[in-house]
């Protein structure tokens, strides 16, 4: 559990400077939507103020005039007491605003240095080494390690995000923004990161933490708002936060967050292990499966999986999972080994052929290789079948086709949208998700892997794709789930691997005393 | 062979030179422009202004050096006008770019038109800079060391790029707006201000290229007369990946084909002259396709930014 004392119980003299930032009567319209609606919300030195709301309750669209991306159509912006417009990044950075935002602001083709040094003025040389060295340093400070000369886009999501985090510390702002920051990391980074956030305000820094994890809101957080479709619905003070024990103020502010939903707790009831038949037929096999190019090259991975089962991958983000995954899904070629599927081989097949023999893959990159962000909802829902029947004939398109399917889908996986014709990039992160679900969901799925479903989704999304994977398994398919949320693994699936640097350190039936192996297989203790 | 005489070869190197330095121009300035995530189709149009300005002004003011300067002015006024369609106002890069290529084909040959009639005026011959040791050289040296003052800033500019791409952080913020103009913005820096120097400075170096092209290749100014070099260019970037030195090898190859297309037909070599035409664009589509396949592009090329857009 996380500890929950922590809270800055002297808050510095500070607290009778004006907050360093101000919004009154904020507004932010998007075409069709309020995504901020008369925001009043103050920013203080030395407090860590924790926004929650459900997805595109509209914490990112606040974030963004924060931080000068957006300017807001109404209300006014305070700094440090004066009225005072965020008209750039520029000027953000320059207030001492830094932000970490929810999707990647680093470029893959630049090094992690090379990002660190982008702000600089063009006419000066970028100092490489100078700058790894206060890189390494501030890593060192949130107890995270990375390689500063490493490409951007050879690294896992989660390590992005903590090289962000490392660079929006190496600015050294007075002002800073975590907008979903600990969605990618493990629960330990996270703890780090939360402890981080104390000393920071500790040391009279201004922190805004945008999280999904209640607990982590009521653990560090010194203030907390809660948006709802736009509009800030309430909040706890410092002082109601302080009166109130953690699961006390869990429930108060589920209660703002949801209206009168209750916090699902008690769900540590795992999933049934006799409705495996393990005597059966595997329906997925991999016999000692090498691949050799990604960035962390998967040796001798052994594994099978039975219908109905799911089977857990643990592990720190980075050690190969999600080489792992593209790997049976095609999208990485295999270098040695066999991956079979049903008894046939499928590790020469392509993408399409794979997918045909009922392999399903739902993967953590949404916008990137999930989803066209700018085709319409409707089209992405049939991404992997264009060309086929009956959604094309001969070749040409049969709208009333794609449109019946997409009703349905909307209906059947409550995709809130617009309309099926908006492109999918404009839906909130829950919404797309529900896309790729529907997507990968449809027709007769014969094995389903699903990496990091529930990252950064809301609590009821979180609860749908939960479903979904339960689903997917009792209906007969064999489920591979890839995820770093070890309370999730322990909640669904039968049985639970642990990757360690592109190998498989071992594999742990889910009863009791798994949550402590795990652990030990992780930390590398059972070697 | 009796083909190979020491004047043929002399003829057939220079005359490398000479078709490709406005293909390295044209090449150098397109792979600036898309590392920033802006496709200059208009290119085309940004050689023939400053084919078209160069000779006049090189005419007029009977001094190259002014027509060289009146060249990359040339490119600049076309490419000013792709900056304030497409980096200012967001337009589509191929549409302006295609409008901007008819629009300057057509301005310059009316220009022409009306100042000169029908009449083509020749410039007198560029004054050459001898590189003292290295001109001494048999065949290379008269070939390629002693050579207008252009021909040499061509091939520097290949280090110059490479250290600008490398080392300064102009490169690093160039490249940033062409993968992930959101990225360089959230950093504070302006990706409109970085992405109109990219494609000013290709309109510059463009504009010297077609300069070149009219004040030393051909010595007149003829209507539509950069013939496609524009549009190589834009092959080249392709080809090249990035790298400044991939530009420089690929228009030695294509100034190789051109050069060998004239030499061949000067030696009278009993090939039809049409056959002969064709080479430099057969040897585009050869090398299309061998190279072309995994051709890696800027991931935001082609598409306006406009700030918290999704
Ligand atoms: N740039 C944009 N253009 C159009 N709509 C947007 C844009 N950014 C956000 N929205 C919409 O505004 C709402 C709030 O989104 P967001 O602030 O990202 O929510 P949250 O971060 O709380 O999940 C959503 O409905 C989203 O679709
Ligand atoms: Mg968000």
């Amino acid at each position: 559990m996380l500890d929950a004392h922590p809270r800055a119980t002297d808050i510095p003299s500070g607290t009778e400077a004006p907050p360093i930032v101000t919004f009154e009567g904020v507004t932010k319209r998007y075409p069709g939507i309020i995504a901020n609606d008369s925001i009043d919300m103050e920013f203080r030195a030395g407090e860590v103020h924790v926004l929650l709301g459900e997805n595109g309750a509209g914490k990112s669209t606040l974030v963004s005039m924060l931080s000068g991306l957006q300017q807001p159509d109404d209300g006014r912006i305070l700094i440090d007491g004066v009225e005072k417009p965020i008209g750039s990044p520029g000027e953000a950075l320059e207030i001492g605003i830094s932000t970490v935002f929810q999707h990647s602001m680093l470029v893959p083709s630049l090094t992690l240095v090379e990002n660190a040094t982008l702000g600089r003025k063009w006419w000066q040389k970028p100092d490489r080494e100078g700058t790894a060295q206060v890189m390494n340093a501030a890593a060192e400070r949130i107890g995270v390690r990375l390689d500063p000369m490493a490409l951007t886009g050879d690294l896992s999501l989660g390590e992005r995000q903590q090289a962000e985090i490392t660079r929006a510390l190496m600015r050294g702002a007075r002002f800073l923004i975590l907008d979903e920051a600990t969605a990618m990391l493990t629960p330990d980074d996270a703890a780090r990161l939360g402890e981080l956030m104390r000393r920071l305000a500790a040391e009279g820094m201004a922190v805004v933490f945008i999280t999904h994890k209640l607990n982590e809101a009521v653990a560090y957080g010194d203030r907390v708002s809660v948006l709802r479709l736009g509009k800030k619905v309430g909040g706890l003070s410092p002082e109601e936060l302080k009166s109130l024990d953690p699961q006390e103020a869990t429930n108060a502010v589920v209660q703002l967050m949801f209206g009168t939903r209750e916090a699902s707790t008690g769900e540590r009831d795992r999933p049934d292990a006799t409705t495996v038949d393990r005597s059966a037929k595997p329906t997925l096999e991999l016999l000692a499966l090498y691949a050799k190019s990604g960035r962390v090259p998967l040796e001798n991975i052994e594994f099978k999986v039975w219908p109905g089962e799911i089977l857990g991958i643990a592990g720190i983000d980075g050690n190969g999972q999600k080489q792992l995954a593209s790997t049976i899904a095609g999208q990485a070629p295999v270098s040695d080994g066999r991956i079979i599927l049903d008894g046939a081989y499928i590790d020469k097949m392509t993408i399409g052929q794979r997918r045909e023999k009922g392999l399903r893959y739902v993967t953590d990159d949404r916008l990137g290789e999930g989803t066209v962000g700018t085709f319409p909802m409707s089209i992405n829902l049939l991404l992997k079948e264009i060309g086929q029947t009956p959604y094309w004939r001969g070749g040409i398109e049969q709208p009333e086709a794609i449109r019946e399917n997409a009703r349905q889908k909307v209906k059947e996986f409550d995709i809130r949208t617009p309309s099926i014709d908006t492109p999918v990039g404009k839906l909130s992160g829950g919404n797309i998700q529900k896309v790729l679900l529907a997507r990968e969901l449809a027709g007769a799925a014969r094995v389903v892997i699903f990496e990091k479903p529930t990252y950064g989704l809301d609590l009821a999304n979180i609860a749908a794709t939960k479903m979904r994977i339960r689903e997917a398994a009792q209906s007969g398919a064999a489920v591979i789930l890839i995820s770093t949320e070890l309370d999730e693994l322990l909640e669904l699936s039968h049985r639970i691997a642990v990757m360690d640097q592109g190998r498989v350190a071992g594999i742990v039936e889910n009863e009791d005393g798994a949550r402590h192996k795990i652990g030990a297989l992780m930390s590398g203790a059972e070697k | 062979m009796t083909l190979f005489t020491d004047t043929f070869l002399i003829a057939l190197i220079a005359g490398i030179a000479a078709a490709g330095v406005p293909l390295l121009l044209a090449g150098l300035g397109e792979q600036l422009s898309e590392k920033a995530g802006v496709l200059n189709v208009g290119i085309e149009g940004m050689m023939l202004g400053g084919a078209y300005l160069g000779f006049y002004i090189a005419w007029a003011t009977e001094s190259t050096g002014l027509g060289f300067l009146g060249g990359i002015l040339g490119g600049l006024l076309v490419s000013s006008l792709m900056v304030l369609f497409c980096v200012r106002m967001g337009l589509n890069q191929i549409v302006i770019g295609i409008a901007l290529t008819l629009g300057a084909e057509g301005a310059t040959a009316l220009l022409h038109h009306v100042q000169f009639s029908r009449l083509y005026p020749r410039l007198s011959d560029v004054a050459t800079w001898r590189i003292p040791g290295l001109a001494d050289i048999p065949i290379i040296g008269p070939a390629l060391f002693d050579r207008e003052p252009v021909v040499y800033l061509a091939v520097a500019l290949v280090p110059i790029l490479v250290y600008v791409y490398r080392r300064t952080h102009l490169g690093l913020a160039v490249q940033a707006a062409g993968d992930k103009p959101a990225a360089l913005d959230s950093a504070g820096q302006n990706v409109l201000a970085i992405r109109s120097f990219a494609v000013l400075a290709c309109g510059g170096m463009v504009g010297l290229g077609g300069a070149f092209m009219s004040i030393v290749g051909a010595g007149v100014f003829v209507p539509f007369m950069t013939h496609g070099n524009g549009f190589i260019g834009i092959v080249l970037a392709m080809l090249a990946r990035g790298r400044p030195l991939w530009v420089l090898f690929g228009a030695v190859l294509f100034g190789a084909c051109l050069s060998a297309a004239t030499a061949l037909q000067v030696a009278g070599v009993a090939i039809p002259t049409d056959v002969v035409q064709m080479l430099p664009f057969v040897a585009v589509m050869l090398v299309l396709l061998i190279a072309g396949r995994n051709a890696k592009l800027p991931a935001a090329l082609g598409a306006a930014y406009v700030r918290g857009e999704r």
